[in-house]
């Protein structure tokens, strides 16, 4: 009965698999993980330009203080997470693995700036007009939190002639092990709530949608009770179904529409926002406070206390593995974000930034790929690719470096969600190809 | 400081546990009830035939890996007990020793090293062994052990149904008359019949789909499209004229067609990629089946069928590639 009802609920209908959940801190609460004595924020936390540094060493900043104001459209304001003194100004290995700038701050006391509002109660009001919602989403930095990083002004401002019906609130969490977003939802359903008619608002839209996996019963329960206050958002419970919080898929399940090849969610008038996003939204008009913290959820088969942390952005992930009894005998990877689309850190000391949603201790038996095989021709890569594209093949002409056909056969539209690699029977690493292949085209196309 | 070494690879950083050894390990067992069938039904012979085709096809796989290739010998994989296996199934049980090494090796040499090993062989490796065996020792393929249990039956003996099927009708009985001194399609079923070694028994053979497919090892596509095709085919004709042609139910259970929907059409490396594929690629087997059986000099034609479409493989692979997601029409609203 319950097997039959879990196939009834939405899903997307190209490919997918379905990776053990081990959703194993699921339960537990949102702690405000204590001020760390130094934080390191790197002012490139996101898709776009870099923003300019507007502070020196020596300066004294609060907390919320603006420290890199955005350069152009596509890139994002950077705060201080901290009070304090900022000590060096340099190249650090961020989570990307790449050495970019960050402006180290020194921790002395917790002085907000006054003109954020540190209270808790809630403010449903909404005075703002559009563009002025716009406008504050921008100033407070906020970028998407679900991994990518995108400026979130961007995808309010909606360009002429594109007529978005629809909003989409993408509380999916399909990565496994990660639950940020899970305890968001149970635990500030208001502010998700108020965050989401803020940015029906500000896209002039009269729908929204929550859209939630079946695995989440409790936040589903939740958000569809809270929601009955606030009109015109409704909550879809979808089948587990892994990438279904990409973008694409979760417009797919929810409406049945497919973004076109290299086209964006307006293009088919939806617009998506990850509900870690929304919360910080609801901060950032209705508080006046930038986002300088997030939840991050640590967790691993060995982690002592599996948990979810209330982070200042820039602290380093040493502090959350010690806060979560420390690092596991035999650990032999830590991964930023989830097991799937996740990027292995080559060092512990490095910062958290907007887009961390955890950190996953992987013990050493599994953080070392198998023995590959040749390639058997079973087909499971083409049966598990959601953007219905021929993975083996992509694999080889990324290798043989073969541009001209890698685009013909849209290697361009890869999500890099990692589901060939992940069922590939002979371990072969068909992702790594694929990305190479996807750079390759990228650059070729550069030159011309 | 720690002095912990950390992995650092890209994402996917987690495996679904279903590999190419584990793989192979479940066909093999979706084959032994099969298997044990067959020794029950046959003796020792089916032991021996078995045995001698897996470490002879294990055997050739080392040699041509150490010494031709010079690479890592492959036989861990599992592939070559399975080709050996199925070479196997695909032959009688008396078959002379030195003949089923003469298979082994063109199935593994031939069929599937010389393209260049596991994945790369356009064609069924087993079946290019038994079909080279087929033109090669006619008399002894086609030689059908009597069984050692004491069966009650006496037609299934010397000849395999289809065979004795297409004599009497070239000597012009009517099918009914033929079919009265042939065991019933029950019989057929639960595995009382002369054939090849492992090819007997329905039930045993459907035993191994259903585990293959609570595996998730293949898929319904290519054996049910085949068998379908087979039943839809062969009954029309039987409705037609049934003094002519055999029941539909008469054709699948007999002269391998679970075998080779089962174990030999479903080869991951010689079908195709997309479910549509399959779909095509089984009701193509099954019409040359139907073609050969009703029409053609030989009494069964299952591997020749299977053959034919595995050359048609590529060009069916071109032409049912996935529908790239973003190119359905915008039903915007």
């Amino acid at each position: 009965m319950l097997f039959d009802l879990n196939n009834k609920l939405k899903t997307f209908h190209k490919g997918g698999v379905h990776p053990p959940e081990h959703k194993l801190s699921e339960h537990a609460a949102i702690e405000e993980l204590p001020l760390p004595r130094q934080v390191v924020i790197p002012i490139f936390q996101h898709i776009g330009k870099p923003p300019k540094i507007v502070v020196e060493r020596g300066d004294e900043v609060k907390v919320g203080q603006i420290i890199a104001v955005h350069e152009g459209f596509v890139s994002s304001n950077i705060h201080s997470s901290v009070s304090g003194k900022v000590g060096r100004i340099d190249e650090v290995i961020d989570s990307s693995g790449f050495r970019r700038m960050a402006v180290n701050v020194r921790v002395k006391d917790d002085v907000w700036d006054e003109s954020i509002d540190r209270s808790d109660n809630l403010v449903t009001e909404i005075p703002f007009a559009p563009k002025e919602i716009v406008e504050k989403i921008m100033e407070a930095g906020v970028v998407g939190q679900g991994g990518a990083a995108f400026p979130s002004h961007v995808k309010l401002s909606v360009p002429e002639g594109k007529h978005i019906d629809t909003l989409i609130i993408n509380g999916v969490e399909c990565e496994p092990y990660l639950t940020a977003d899970h305890r968001l939802m149970l635990e500030r359903p208001h502010e998700i709530m108020v965050g989401t008619k803020i940015l029906m608002k500000a896209l002039g839209v009269d729908r929204a949608i929550v859209g939630i996996e079946n695995n989440k019963l409790d936040a589903i329960e939740l958000i569809e009770k809270v929601s009955r206050e606030y009109d015109g958002i409704s909550v879809e419970s979808l089948k587990v179904q892994y990438p279904q919080g990409g973008e694409k898929q979760l417009i797919e399940a929810l409406l049945g529409r497919e973004v076109p090849s290299g086209g964006l969610p307006m293009d088919v008038g939806a617009v998506v926002h990850n509900v870690g996003t929304t919360y910080s939204v609801y901060h950032a008009v209705q508080k006046n406070k930038p986002l300088i913290e997030r939840v991050v959820t640590v967790t691993g088969k060995k982690v002592k206390k599996p948990a979810n942390y209330m982070v200042r952005i820039g602290t380093s992930v040493t502090e959350l593995i010690e806060a979560s009894g420390g690092l596991p005998e035999n650990t032999g990877k830590i991964v930023s974000g989830g097991p799937m689309m996740g990027k292995a850190l080559g060092d512990m000391d490095v910062p958290i930034a907007k887009a961390t949603s955890g950190i996953l201790l992987i013990p050493t038996f599994e953080s070392k790929r198998s023995e590959v095989y040749n390639c058997v021709r079973c087909g499971k890569c083409i049966e598990a690719c959601p953007m219905g594209l021929e993975p083996y093949h992509l694999m080889l002409l990324g290798k043989g470096k073969n541009t001209d056909e890698a685009k013909e056969e849209n290697i361009l539209d890869c999500i890099e969600c990692g589901s060939c690699s992940f069922i590939c029977p002979s371990n072969r690493p068909i992702l790594d190809y694929i990305r190479f292949g996807k750079s390759s085209v990228r650059k070729a196309e550069n030159n011309q | 400081m720690s002095t912990t070494l950390l992995t650092v690879a890209p994402s996917p950083h987690i495996h679904q546990e279903l590999t190419v050894p584990q793989i192979m390990r479940g066909v093999i067992y979706a084959m032994l009830p099969a298997l044990a069938l067959s020794v029950y039904v046959f003796g020792i012979g089916a032991v021996n035939v078995t045995v001698i085709a897996i470490v002879s096809c294990a055997f050739f796989e080392y040699l041509i890996c150490t010494y031709l290739l010079k690479t890592k010998s492959s036989v861990a994989d599992g592939s070559a007990i399975i080709t050996g296996m199925l070479l196997a199934f695909n032959v009688p049980s008396n078959l002379p020793w030195y003949i089923v090494v003469i298979g082994s090796a063109v199935a593994i040499g031939i069929g599937k090293m010389s393209f260049g090993g596991l994945g790369n062989n356009p064609f069924n490796p087993a079946l290019v062994g038994r079909v080279f065996l087929l033109i090669s020792f006619p008399v002894q393929m086609t030689s059908w052990p009597e069984p050692v249990a004491s069966w009650s039956i006496d037609g299934a003996t010397g000849a395999t149904p289809l065979g004795l099927l297409k004599d009497g009708l070239r000597v012009g009985d009517t099918v009914p008359a033929i079919m009265n001194e042939m065991p019933s399609n029950v019989d057929f079923l639960l595995g009382f019949q002369g054939g090849s070694l492992g090819e007997m028994s329905g039930v045993a053979l459907i035993l191994g789909l259903i585990y293959m497919l609570y595996r998730k090892i293949i898929t319904w596509h290519i054996p049910i499209s085949m068998v379908v095709t087979i039943f839809i085919l062969t009954g029309l004709f039987w409705l037609i004229n049934p003094e002519k042609y055999a029941d539909p139910v008469f054709h699948i259970l007999t002269g391998g067609v679970l075998l080779g929907a089962i174990f030999m059409a479903t080869d991951y490396v010689t079908s195709p990629f997309t479910h549509k594929g399959m779909l095509i690629f089984g009701v193509g087997i099954g019409i040359i089946t139907v073609l050969i059986r009703l029409f053609g000099a030989y009494p069964e034609g299952v591997s020749f069928a299977i053959l034919i479409m595995n050359a048609f493989v590529p060009l069916i692979n071109r032409y049912t590639k996935p529908r790239r997601f973003g190119n359905k029409p915008v039903t915007n609203g």
